[in-house]
This record gives C-alpha cells, structure tokens and sequence, in this order.
C-alpha cells in the first residue's frame, strides 16, 4: 500500500511566538505531534502488509528538519512544497495546494493527524479529501485494511464507542492519538535518514496559479490574537481520602459533569 | 569552523540520552554498588545499536564519524560512567582493524562487535610498562603456521568478559622499540588464555578490570593485524582515536555532575533560601558549568579534526582527554561540595561520579602523558 502522511512542521511546542500580522514564526520547526501518531500507524500498516510511506508538507524550506525525523522513524522519503508565494495561505489553499501534490504522487492511503499545535484548525484534511473527491474517513482510532483488500477499515470514536467505517482506497483518514504511540527513532533509522531524499516542489512544479494562493488570495483573516487568559484559581481538596471524594464528587455534579 | 552539531549528530545525542535516562540511569547507583558487569545493559547497547555506531555500513555499523560516536559516549556516561566505558571499549578494541585490519579480518570481526554479540577488550598494558610500551614483556615467536604468545597484560579494561582481545606482544626484541610491537587478535576461548586477577577499583566499578595472562597461546597467521613490527603504530594510532571517548566520557561525567548540583540546589534550603540562592554557591555553578562547557567544545573540535585528518591528531587526542579529564575531577569535586555531607553519601550520585572522574584523569594515558604528547608536539612543529 502506498501511504501519504501529511506531516505539518509547527513551531516548537512552548516557544510559539507571533510575528506581524499575527503569522506564527517559523523560524525553529518540529513536526506536529498528531502527525507523528498517524506516521506510527501507517508505518505498521507497511510493516504488517507491505507497501510504502511518504511524508508530504507545505511549509518553508526549514520544514526539511521536522521531516527528517519521519524519515528517520521509517518513512522512505518527503516531498515539500515550499514557494514564498504560499507564505499566509489560509486552509483552503493549503488544502488546494497538497491536493495538488498528493495527484502528482499517486496513493492508496493519505493519513492525516487530528489536528496541528499551532492553528489547531483541524480541517485540512477534510478539504484535501473535498478537492480529491474523496472518503474522509475523521477520528479513527484503529486503521486496518480491508478484507478485500482495496478498502480501508478505520474505528472511528464516537460518542457511544466506536463507530466501524469501511471505504474503498484511495480514501483520506484522519487519525487520533488513540492509534498508539509513535516510536523513537532508532539510532539506525537516523543514519539511514541521511540516505533518504526529501524533493521540494514549488507553485510552478506543481502548476499552481500563484494568485489562488497566499496571503492576498487568503479566505479568512485574524482579526485578533491573545495570549490564553491566566487560569482561575484551583480549588485544592485537602480532607482526607473518602471526605475528599465527596468533595470532588460535589464539584462534579454541581457542573454536570457526572 | 564551527562545532554545531548537525541534525543527524543531534538527532542521535537525542536518541542516545532519552535511552540513557530511561533505562540506564535507574541502574547506575546499582552498578556501582555490586561491581558487576551489567550484562543488561550491554544488551540495551547492542539492542539500539550503540554499539554499531562506529562500524562501517558495510559490516553492518550505522558509519558515524568520531563526533557522534562521542556523543554516544557522552550521554550514556552523564548517568553512567560504567556504561559509557562499555561504548568506548568496543570502540577501542576494533581500531587496531579499522587502522590497519584486511578486510577480511574486518568482515570476520564487526558485524559480531557491532551487533554486540562479540565483545572485544584492547591490551597493551603490563605490569612493567604502562605509560613507556618500551617495558612490554609479552612475546609472540613464530609458530609453524602461525604465532605462540607467552606473557601477560594488566589493568585490562573488559578484559575478562571480552570475546576477542587486541594484544600487543614483542615479535622482534632485537628491533627498535618503535618496530619491535605486533598486534594480535587473541579469542579468549583459546586454550593458554587465562584471566588471572580481578581488581578492585575506585570507581568504574562495573567494567571489569582485568589481568589477563597467556600460556602457550596458539594463534592463526590471519589474526595479525598489520605488518609484523607495526604494533607501537597501531597502538598510537588506536589513542588518537580512542582518547577522545574518554574525553568523551569525562565530559559526560562532568555534565552528569551539574545536572545534580543545579538540582539539589534548587530543592536544598538552608538559612530559610533554596542553597542555589546563596552567591557561594552560585559561584561554584556557574563555573562547573562553564568548565564542563569549554572541555565538551574542545573535544568536539578535536574529534573534527582528528576526523578531518589533521597532521596532529595526536595532539588534539591528547590535549581534548587532558582537559576534559581534569575538569571531570574539578566538577565532581565541586559538586560533592555543593552536596556538602550528603555529597559524601551513596544516596546522592556525585559521590560515585567524583570516584569515576578519576579514572579519566589516569587510563588510556595519564594526564603526564598527554601533556608529554602536547609538548613534543609543540616543540617538534617549531624545529
């Protein structure tokens, strides 16, 4: 099976800073931590079944760093699409623009991670399956082939348990924590990495008309930014144990939240 | 030049440090107390491919150049010496072939050693020659198809849970003494190889150190390494090498030693403030952190040019173990101090880093040594 990962190059988790026109800056990237999780479970569906991992991102050229983790995790090589034209995009470019990039590649299986640390918009995804036509497969918390073997099978949480979804390839998942834990890169995995190409694409190579992208063609704005507000005072519980529990347990309630 | 790491080297002192805090770490007190060779910690080496770092890719190594070899060295000896020791003796063992093996003496011996499967120990020191080779008693006489060796080593790192042994034994007594040394890959299992002694040691406690002795060893034709007389070459050229491990490890020792300082100084309330408060303190921080920082940048530009092939490699060796074991002394010192009575203790770890910074400061060439390498270097550039 050949698998897509997109794979987001984030500001470090805890050294976001803004820059003007509230544009994150870019300047020290890591990859996004969702995205590691659907990494992990596309490199043990290509372990279990056979088949082939690439990490696609849009980003600045600094985003080879954050990819050369993935590759060093397992995946065979990156594509970037990297042009200054694309810096501002709003989602629905970005969307447009790895839509674009995943048609030149060709895939069985496009992996997505829930969301990403820094817009946290969490809809790329689904306009990346929007613009491909096709099944978006949200939340799974498993992913595993189909029986017949040109579909995929994905647990998708819900608010009951587990909804069991089924699509024909080539289809968009998108992954949640739950799909488990991603692996350390092995000492071998980072030497090999060295070997491992990663192609940078930019509008032209894919034949994007500059003028859908960026900034100035952007569909939303941030009107506003603001740091998180500092957090209300906790509410320590010092009683002992059982006298606690009720304590909590009232806190609870009070909030329906049992 | 610059002595940024690069991804790949940072990727892997990552790599090497998460395992060395989850796994090795919680064992290091352990170690030090029963002065045993961790066996399980050797497989976690092999099992994540610390040992193969150094190997070439096509012995089933990873080919990290010297640097990152280091690295490795560092950050398993920032919370065990010990182990960090274990890296640098594989290493050590198998330069005598990078230097100067065929290759099929190298497709014989590393995969196994970079697998960690074979473990390998380096012997050039005697009873009567440690820091003057010249003193080198161990004789190996021709053999009918091969060598006899007769003799023994001492203060032989690993020596007694090693597979294969690099040793330095007299073929021409009558030659130089530059010319009279061959080297030899003695297994342990061959008959006449015996390990007479064990010591009991100040620190490195769970690297044994051995006393290994011959008796009639019979060796094969292709386990000499190099040309017959080639020994005292490869054995300098194997310190050039290996001396920045123990750097390496000094380093790592010294940075292990901070790290708890800073710690303990933060929590340890003494006159109503945390002791990391009181300038006294303060003062003796600040500059184990500084020495520690200065001797990490002269090893990692020391192992650039020793990788780059400079001409006097052996003075950069020489002055990066120098002044990185001198300063793992220092630090550990200073942070006993920093621990004051509880320094002194085994329930704090500076008291076992300050007894394994000491070995730094005496093996692989004591610090005399090197300042004798520095200075004929010095002196012989300017002639």
């Amino acid at each position: 099976m050949r698998i897509v990962v997109l794979l987001k190059a984030v500001p470090v988790v805890g050294n976001e800073r803004l820059g003007a026109g509230f544009r994150l800056d870019r300047s020290a990237l890591e990859a996004n931590g969702s995205d590691e999780y659907v990494l992990e479970a596309a490199l043990k569906l290509t372990e279990a079944g056979g088949g082939e991992v690439s990490v696609l991102s849009m980003g600045p050229a600094g985003a080879t760093e954050a990819m050369r983790k993935a590759l060093a995790m397992g995946a065979a090589r990156g594509y970037l699409v990297s042009d200054p034209g694309l810096a501002g995009s709003c989602t629905l470019a970005t969307g447009q623009v790895l839509a674009a990039a995943l048609q030149r590649l060709g895939f069985d299986l496009v992996l997505a991670g829930a969301d990403s640390s820094d817009g946290q918009g969490g809809v790329v995804a689904a306009a990346v399956a929007t613009r491909l036509r096709l099944p978006y497969l949200s939340y799974a918390a498993a992913i595993e082939p189909g029986l017949d073997g040109a579909s995929v099978r994905v647990r998708r949480i819900s608010s009951s348990g587990f909804d069991v979804l089924e699509a024909p390839l080539p289809a968009v998942v998108m992954g949640t924590q739950l799909l488990g834990e991603p692996r350390y890169p092995t000492l071998r995995g980072i030497m090999q990495a060295r070997g491992k190409e990663i192609v940078t694409w930019t509008l032209a190579d894919l034949d994007i008309d500059p003028a859908l992208v960026g900034e100035a063609a952007a569909t939303t704005t941030v009107t506003e930014a603001l740091p998180p507000p500092p957090r209300a005072g906790a509410v320590v519980v010092r009683e002992p144990a059982a006298a606690a529990a009720e304590r909590v347990a009232e806190f609870l309630v009070a909030r329906r939240l049992i | 030049m610059s002595v940024r790491l690069t991804e790949e080297q940072d990727a892997i002192r990552q790599a090497v440090a998460e395992l060395a805090d989850a796994r090795i770490a919680p064992r290091a007190a352990e170690i030090d107390a029963s002065g045993e060779f961790p066996a399980d910690v050797v497989e976690l080496l092999a099992r994540h491919d610390v040992f193969a770092l150094g190997f070439p890719v096509q012995h089933g190594g990873l080919g990290a150049d010297l640097l990152t070899h280091c690295l490795a060295i560092e950050e398993v000896s920032r919370v065990c010496a010990t182990s960090g020791l274990i890296v640098a003796v594989q290493a050590l063992a198998a330069l005598p072939l990078h230097i100067a093996g065929s290759e099929a003496q190298r497709a014989r011996w590393f995969p196994g050693m970079a697998r960690g499967d074979v473990l390998g120990a380096f012997a050039l020191t005697e009873p009567a020659a440690g820091s003057d080779p010249a003193g080198i008693r161990t004789r190996a006489v021709r053999d009918g198809d091969g060598w006899r060796i007769d003799g023994g080593k001492r203060f032989i790192s690993q020596g007694s849970v090693a597979d294969v042994v690099a040793v330095f034994a007299v073929t021409d007594p009558e030659a130089s003494r530059h010319r009279n040394l061959s080297c030899f890959l003695v297994e342990s299992a061959s008959p006449g190889f015996a390990v007479s002694r064990l010591e009991h040691k100040m620190g490195i406690r769970g690297s044994p150190t051995a006393e290994l002795t011959f008796d009639g060893v019979h060796v094969t034709d292709d386990r000499l390494v190099g040309e017959v007389g080639e020994g005292f070459r490869i054995a300098m050229k194997t310190l050039e090498r290996s001396r920045p491990g123990i750097a390496a490890q000094a380093v790592g020792i010294s940075q292990g030693a901070v790290d708890a300082s800073v710690r303990y100084a933060r929590e340890r309330v003494q006159f109503g403030v945390p002791i990391g408060e009181l300038q006294m303190v303060q003062a003796m921080l600040a500059d184990m952190a500084t020495q520690t920082e200065a001797a990490r940048q002269l090893l990692y530009t020391a192992c650039q040019e020793i990788e780059g092939g400079a001409d006097d490699a052996a003075r950069w060796a020489a002055m990066c173990k120098l002044f990185a074991g001198d300063t793992a002394m220092a630090v550990t010192t200073d942070a006993v101090q920093v621990f004051g009575g509880y320094g002194y203790v085994s329930d704090y770890p500076v008291e076992r880093m300050m007894r394994d910074a000491k070995i730094t400061q005496l093996y692989e060439g004591t610090q005399q040594i090197q300042r004798l390498v520095i200075a004929r270097s010095l002196l012989s550039a300017q002639a």
